[in-house]
């Protein structure tokens, strides 16, 4: 028994400085990006978000390329680029996914010419598998207060619109005919999936950062049929994902091929894949027993 | 029912005759990218009644029911809705909407969203709002399916749902945009016989749009009339007649009652075309 | 600009942008733009991968934007298609950020691939691209009436038969992701399949004009993009992106001004 403790928790995992401080911030992410996804899903912004999370990779770069701490880059421009989309429709399903798809694109055009100028002139070739992939383990204790407050500003959104936003994602005629401002609603929405985004392009990189938003809460959604359920069982099935991810990196440490370790966010997204591939199992089983 | 009698405010006109009278509309015109949509509109609803609003597809229907919930403001005329938070006092059905079978919003929570789903923050929950909501859904006949996705639930069950929804925060006029469209006649009946019993036994006005007028001419106390942008109402019998919709289209229409039914065509001569979209008839569909 | 390796990139570019825009035009048609996003990203998995075996860049390519047009396909029936792609992209992406950390390989070679490098394109690499081109262009030929009719229409069709249309259409996806990947690398693709599309939807209403005008805009981009590439060294992607955003930009100004 010990043996195989010993063997699924190599020894050290949770006396390691860094792994405490990764678990910590990796963990406080999970939960916001769990919790906000839900309604990512529910709304159909999946896209909105996976976009949102790709043009961090240009702030990231950028704010590289600037000096300052890669988080204000992810979420300067993620904020700015949901305040574009939200201008140029995404009123209408269709308006909504070629305008995410046009700013989508200029925020990539944007990312290569930074990494571009940051390989040419920084000689950074070592920051970009960082900002693309992320690298929870690098990350400084310094950044815990920024990450938690940020988090409670995205969460606090969310709870505050819950209900206008809830019968907004079910109908946006029945919201407007109660007098909610549903423009108003999505773009706050939007603002607080920006930031989420952000944050998660912090830990598990600017392009896996969608699996975190949108699996855990895609997986919930098939197991409840309560909304604030699905919310806090997303929350549990992100934090799982990530702090599992997180001890098979550091089991990984000695596996093939290179016996470096395989980098964390593989393990993630891996595991939140195998999470919703298993929720939508174990919901036909129920379906066809019930 | 669980509804109490909505205590009656009277309109700033006062006077005994009109205290119930829920909904006022005063030469309402509507322009829409320069085209006439509704042209002096005028009528009013009183509550315990249901009034048809009747006119084929294009003929103003939906814009009339977003000027009376206030999302569009009409280029002349008032729209005086009785009580003191007319927003509130309006609920309001859409058309059916497609829903996502994994929504995960049960028929009890869309209700509970209708008590006060725009209002900022969570719901505390309560044994007392549980309860509300349960019975709101046994009195509009839901209540099998209280605790089903409103995504799985068949198009006349969601339609009941949605009333629900729409009556529980107490309003004193309800507006339906095409409830019977997609329902089948059986469903479409009970839909029917429930919400005339919703207008006599909770005392509120209920208007129904409907492109085809038959299937509410046993229950409905008024009519609207809608036709190239203009209204005519008043009792069924006094409004479904030749000569006064024959004004109402601008050419001839001819009006054939055939037992309980009745039949809206164009007439012989004049211009009518007989293409024109005004064909009623509870078998077109 | 137009001597010796420079002659190779202007061909593949052009085959790719001419391909890519036509496919595009079904890409706005059907609101796939996130699939036609994720499908190159992806892909670019099955380049590092193909690198860490040893195996040519292009079948690597090839395999991954398949696979992954099946997954979001097969995934899709069952949930919501936005999420299934999602997932499938992060997936894939996750898989090759794993092979980047096995291969030794430097993060140019990264950059290159996530965001193209014209000037690396070999003569040997046309033949491929010819072949997949004609193939893509044959597919879009055949399909034509059958696609255009489910993208106005959805779901008219037959279960069965709508689900080989939509997976046919995800391998059009696929093989222009394949042949282009090296032009403008997987990130900036889907632009070169969005931005064109979506402008010559604003200019014309009649369906194969406007097939023809999207792959002119994507061949104009791709040229515009390859000649400022060279001249300031900065990356092509760059430049395909600005380039397409600018043509969606005027042709809405356009569509407005003509009172659309």
């Amino acid at each position: 028994m010990q043996a195989l403790l010993h063997a699924i928790v190599e020894p050290g995992f949770f006396a390691d400085g860094a792994v405490q401080i990764a678990a910590t911030l990796g963990g406080v992410v999970a939960v916001v990006a769990g919790l906000i996804g839900v309604f990512t899903v529910i709304r159909s912004q999946a896209f909105a978000g996976h976009a949102l999370s790709d043009i961090g990779s240009a702030g990231g770069s950028s704010a590289y390329l600037a000096g300052v701490a890669p988080l204000w880059g992810f979420v300067g421009i993620s904020v700015l680029a949901a305040a574009a989309m939200e201008q140029i429709g995404v009123q209408r399903a269709r308006g909504r996914d070629v305008a995410t798809g046009i700013v989508l694109g200029v925020g990539f055009a944007l990312a290569s010419l930074f990494l571009y100028l940051g390989m040419t002139y920084h000689n950074s070739s070592g920051e970009i598998p960082t900002i693309l992939f992320g690298s929870v383990f690098t990350l400084s204790a310094a950044n815990l207060p920024l990450v938690i407050g940020l988090g409670a500003v995205a969460l606090l959104t969310t709870l505050t619109l819950y209900r206008p936003l809830l019968l907004a994602s079910v109908s946006p005629e029945l919201a407007a005919a109660r007098g909610v401002h549903v423009r108003v609603v999505g773009a706050a929405y939007l603002f607080a999936l920006a930031i989420t985004v952000a944050l998660c392009d912090l830990t598990i990189g600017a392009i896996l950062s969608t699996a975190l938003l949108v699996g855990p809460a895609a997986a919930a959604l098939r197991l409840t049929d309560r909304p604030h359920r699905a919310a806090l069982l997303a929350a549990g099935i992100s934090l799982a994902c990530t702090w599992l991810g997180l001890l098979l990196a550091w089991d990984s440490f000695y596996w093939p091929p290179l016996r470096h370790g395989w980098p964390v966010s593989f393990f993630i997204v891996t595991l939140v894949l195998a999470a919703y591939l298993a929720a939508g199992a174990l919901a036909r089983g129920q379906t066809k027993r019930g | 029912m669980e509804l109490a009698q909505p205590p009656t405010a009277p309109l700033s006109d006062g006077g005994a005759a009109t205290t119930d009278r829920v909904l006022q509309l005063a030469g309402v015109t509507v322009d829409l990218g320069g085209r006439r949509i509704l042209d002096d509109v005028s009528f009013s609803l009183r509550a315990g009644e249901l009034t048809g609003l009747i006119g084929s597809n294009g003929a103003g229907k939906t814009t009339l029911l977003r000027v009376i919930l206030g999302l569009l403001a009409p280029t002349r005329g008032a729209v005086t809705v009785a009580g003191p938070d007319p927003r509130h006092s309006v609920g309001y059905v859409p058309q059916k909407f497609m829903l996502d079978p994994d929504l995960p919003v049960r028929a009890r929570d869309l209700v509970a969203l209708g008590i006060d789903g725009h209002h900022l923050g969570v719901a505390r929950p309560s044994r007392e709002r549980r309860e509300r909501v349960t019975r709101m859904l046994d009195a509009v006949g839901a209540g099998r399916f209280a605790d089903t996705r409103v995504g799985r639930l068949s198009g006349g069950e969601q339609q009941r749902v949605l009333i629900a929804h729409a009556l529980i925060s107490h309003p004193r006029l309800l507006l339906l945009d095409e409830p019977l469209a997609n329902l089948d006649l059986r469903s479409a009946r009970e839909a029917v016989d429930l919400l005339a019993r919703i207008a006599r036994e909770q005392r509120i006005a209920v208007m129904i749009s409907a492109h085809e007028m038959n299937a509410l001419l046993p229950v409905m106390d008024r009519v609207v009339y809608l036709a190239e942008g203009r209204a005519a109402c008043g009792p069924a019998d006094e409004v479904v007649r030749a000569d006064v919709l024959s004004r109402l289209y601008g050419h001839r229409v001819e009006v054939i009652r055939a037992g309980e039914r009745v039949l809206v065509v164009a007439g012989e001569g004049d211009d009518a075309e007989p293409s024109h979209p005004h064909h009623h008839d509870s078998e077109e569909r | 600009m137009f001597s010796g390796f420079m002659v190779n990139a202007w061909i593949v570019a052009s085959l790719a942008a001419v391909v890519g825009g036509a496919v595009g035009f079904f890409v706005v048609m059907r609101g796939a733009s996130f699939v036609a996003h994720a499908i190159p990203n992806g892909s670019f998995a099955g380049a590092a991968g193909a690198a860490l075996v040893g195996a040519s860049t292009l079948a690597g390519l090839g395999v991954f934007s398949v696979g992954g047009a099946l997954g979001i396909g097969l995934l899709g029936r069952r949930s919501r298609r936005d999420v299934a792609t999602a997932l499938t992209l992060v997936f894939m992406l996750g898989l090759g950020a794993l092979f980047l950390s096995f291969s030794a390989e430097n993060s140019e070679a990264a950059y290159s691939l996530l965001f193209g490098e014209v000037l690396g394109i070999s003569s040997n690499e046309i033949g491929p691209t010819l072949v997949l081109s004609a193939l893509g262009l044959l597919m879009l030929g055949l399909l034509w009436r059958p696609l255009l009719l489910d993208s106005v229409l959805p779901g008219r069709a037959p279960g069965r038969r709508t689900l080989a249309i939509e997976l046919a259409f995800l391998l059009l996806v696929a093989i222009t992701t394949t042949m282009t990947v090296p032009v403008v690398g997987t990130t900036l693709i889907f632009t070169l399949m969005i931005a064109p599309a979506a402008s010559a939807r604003a200019l014309t209403a009649r369906p194969g004009l406007a097939l023809l005008l999207s792959a002119a805009i994507a061949l104009m981009t791709v040229w515009g993009a390859i000649a400022l590439s060279y001249t300031t060294n900065w990356p092509v992607g760059f430049f395909v992106g600005s380039l397409g955003a600018c043509a969606y930009a005027l042709s809405r100004v356009a569509h407005w001004s003509s009172g659309g």
